[in-house]
């Protein structure tokens, strides 16, 4: 019962962030919003630009590679020489090299994907300088990408599409900024840490026990890092860990805050291209397609641990293995599906533990290519793609030239986006069919069979996807597993961005044509089902093989499907 | 492509100012003022109540180790460590080790073994081994680990089934222990977010002032 109050809960507050935060980052990128124009203009006259300067989808493309190229040095500079740097109070000392690279590509595409165990591994300087600026950062590469698309369906016969420094710029300072910030006051009440003292020593005379526990400037990066999609936590267990994720509060403001942008960015699009109703027909798809996933996967976690059944305990509250109790086992699965579903990939339980087809509700949400609703940015310009695909098909049904938005979708169009949305499934299926083949492959998985294979799909499905979370018994931190995923990450982020960006210069070229009584209606629910279908035909295809080596035959030894 | 580096090194010299530093700082400076205690980590004299400790090591004259207090979950060093012949040591358990003990601070962590595991499934049958020599019929949170590895709470169930292993160690009557028991647990926060549980370790203050 408490868990359909949740659902209730987390549909009302996402309705009114849908509304207001959606018609709030329209005006931000429309340049209407002004209360921080005190540091706003003195960024740009420190970058030597202005909102008047607008660049082609090519300089713009160019400005965000260099930008990340930029970023990326920065990070891994920065955690290679942390042991000479302040802010060190554990001493720990510097990073290799191969997870320095592995970790800052994580966390410039937005991945956060985590070879490493933060408590013990990066200090407050890192922590703050490189992994928390990244989390601010990247996502708003991301969204400012959405925006060239989206721009590219609402402009006519423009050469333009906004100038990068700028759109970084507005969505740095005046949408993750203040959010992030009050949100963190919120978690710190609750109970989430935030101190620079270090860590804190300790004997209870009850249990005649000593103990050292891991602190740090918690709190506040916990709310930038589920905000902005990012997921990579301070310390090793993420969100299961209570200094990260207290209570059940802070658990419901995690998905909350995940899911706040990529919805909201639905009505931002609807709002932009001049009607609202396309942005619902977007945000239909991505609350079908959630709904379902939901309730599948808090269904599996609502069974019994086969583990557990069989050392005869007959559970009557579902699988505990690597779950909270003060979560409990659906608000875990929840959690789940909302980290895999956007691009964060945080966790308040441990996803490896989950029972076969609960881990596949997981696989599968970052499989569908992260649109449901999918990251900052990321989910709204992927599930664009995905809408022209729809369109495409649907113009091949009743033999016209498809349209979207009035912009006629032709050759070039279609060339892109199928591009961009076969970029990733090429990426992580080869690349795990590498790490399989090899023996440096085949020594990364903690557990054996199938399960095995589950973790290193999981773990490369996830890399390519620029989500971060992890079936955790795989040994990511070896040379080989640290610079494929590199690879992995950085492609499965420009493979799909470029395309992107591309997109939304050519459509902005076009002019509209005139709606027509034979134009292919694209705000309904035939269009909704359309795309549904297309998100599920091409996740489908291209990944069942390899799902079915992995959680249905883990499932299927198990004697039953549910 | 000149202008480009140029404007990336400038943005990126102020995002690490402002989103790193100025972020962080004026974080904890908020947090410091207006909630120091949570800020800090919920410390109280005997350890943090955000953080669980292991309990199946407490001496209780008499009886067998841990029975004379209520136990947490199996994380780390707790049942694991005594099922392995009373070695203190977290070495050999499934698992990162969060809390050395009279050592530097680990990693939290969970086991992540698959559900068909037959590495769980021995622990889960060692775990359970366990609760029975103790006259305790285990529940699901009590022989499996948390996310964490560290997790403080345990469900009211799971203190309810310990009550007659407490009773019998301490001599305490098993209907004061399911008053404290039902005293010391907190509804899911809001009535519906997340689900009830017991801070272990408020638990055992509250059962040391019985004592």
């Amino acid at each position: 019962m408490g868990f359909f109050f949740t659902l209730v809960a987390l549909v009302v507050t996402l309705g009114l962030t849908w509304r207001y935060l959606g018609s709030y980052m329209e005006a931000v990128f429309n340049g209407r919003v002004h209360w921080l124009a005190w540091i706003e203009r003195p960024v740009y006259r420190m970058l030597g630009t202005s909102p008047e300067q607008e660049q082609t989808w090519k300089r713009y493309a160019g400005a965000m590679v260099v930008f990340t190229f930029v970023s990326l040095v920065f990070t891994y500079v920065i955690i290679r020489i942390q042991g000479s740097l302040p802010l060190n109070p554990q001493h720990l000392g510097a990073v290799g090299s191969a997870l320095d690279f592995n970790t800052s590509a994580s966390f410039v595409t937005n991945t956060n994907w985590q070879n490493y165990g933060g408590e013990t591994t990066m200090s407050y300087f890192s922590q703050i300088g490189a992994l928390t600026v990244q989390q601010f950062v990247s996502p708003a590469v991301g969204i400012s990408a959405a925006m060239v698309l989206v721009r590219g369906f609402s402009r006519r016969k423009s050469p333009t599409i906004g100038n990068f420094w700028v759109d970084m710029t507005r969505c740095l300072f005046y949408v993750l900024l203040p959010i992030a910030f009050v949100f963190g006051i919120i978690f710190v009440g609750e109970g989430a840490v935030q101190t620079l003292a270090g860590t804190a020593s300790f004997h209870d005379v009850l249990n005649n026990v000593s103990q050292t526990i891991a602190r740090g400037p918690i709190g506040f990066m916990e709310t930038i890092k589920q905000l902005g999609t990012n997921g990579g936590g301070f310390l090793n267990a993420n969100s299961a860990t209570p200094f990260e994720n207290p209570t059940g509060l802070t658990n419901f403001l995690s998905f909350w805050l995940l899911l706040s942008i990529p919805v909201a960015l639905t009505y931002t699009f609807g709002k932009m291209v001049g009607s609202i109703k396309h942005g619902f027909a977007l945000l239909a798809v991505v609350i079908i397609l959630f709904g379902v996933w939901v309730g599948y996967t808090a269904n599996a976690e609502h069974q019994n641990n086969p583990a557990v059944a069989k050392a005869g305990i007959v559970a009557t509250v579902g699988n505990t293995e690597g779950k909270e109790v003060r979560f409990g086992d659906t608000s875990s699965a929840l959690f789940g599906v909302a980290s895999t579903s956007t691009s964060t990939g945080s966790a308040d339980s441990a996803y490896d533990s989950f029972t076969p087809i609960g881990g596949m509700g997981l696989l599968t949400g970052m499989m569908m290519g992260e649109v449901t609703p999918g990251g900052t940015g990321t989910g709204l310009y992927t599930l664009l793609i995905y809408a022209i695909l729809a369109v495409f098909i649907g113009g091949l049904m009743i033999g016209r030239t498809p349209e979207y938005l009035g912009k006629k979708i032709q050759a070039k169009e279609v060339k892109l986006a199928g591009l961009g949305s076969l970029v990733m499934p090429m990426v992580v299926l080869i690349l795990t069919a590498i790490a399989v083949s090899l023996v440096v492959g085949r020594a990364g998985p903690e557990n054996a069979g199938p399960h095995g294979f589950t973790e290193i799909l999981y773990g490369l499905t996830s890399q390519g996807n620029n989500n971060g979370s992890a079936f955790g018994g795989l040994t990511g931190n070896t040379p080989f597993y640290n610079i494929v995923g590199a690879i992995d990450m950085l492609l499965g982020r420009f493979g799909v961005m470029i395309p992107a960006l591309a997109l939304g210069g050519v459509l902005a070229e076009k002019d509209v044509v005139p709606e027509s009584l034979g134009t292919f209606r694209t705000d309904n629910g035939m269009f909704v089902g359309l795309t549904i279908g297309v998100i599920l035909i091409i996740g489908g295809l291209t990944f069942f093989p390899a799902i079915a080596l992995g959680p249905v035959v883990e499932q299927l030894s198990h004697l039953r499907f549910f | 492509m000149l202008v480009h580096l140029r404007r990336s090194l400038i943005l990126a010299v102020i995002c690490l100012v402002f989103f790193g530093f100025v972020y962080a700082f004026a974080g904890t400076g908020v947090s410091q003022l207006l909630f120091k205690s949570q800020a800090d980590g919920s410390l109280t004299a005997n350890g943090s109540t955000l953080i669980g400790q292991p309990w199946n090591l407490t001496k209780c004259p008499g009886h067998s180790l841990g029975s004379c207090v209520f136990q947490g979950r199996p994380d780390d060093l707790g049942p694991y460590s005594d099922t392995e012949k009373n070695n203190p040591s977290p070495a050999g358990h499934p698992g990162d080790d969060p809390l050395v003990l009279n050592g530097v601070a680990g990693e939290s962590g969970a086991t992540n073994l698959g559900p068909k595991s037959a590495e769980l499934v021995k622990y889960t049958k060692d775990l359970v081994k366990y609760w029975h020599a103790r006259g305790v019929n285990p529940t699901p949170d009590l022989v499996t680990t948390s996310g964490s590895g560290y997790d403080p709470d345990i469900s009211q169930q799971d203190a309810l089934v310990q009550i007659p292993m407490v009773a019998k160690a301490t001599g305490i009557s098993s209907s004061k222990l399911r008053a404290l028991v039902v005293s010391e647990t907190h509804p899911a926060q809001w009535g519906f977010l997340g689900a009830q549980y017991i801070d272990v370790l408020q638990l055992n203050e509250g059962l040391a002032a019985l004592k």
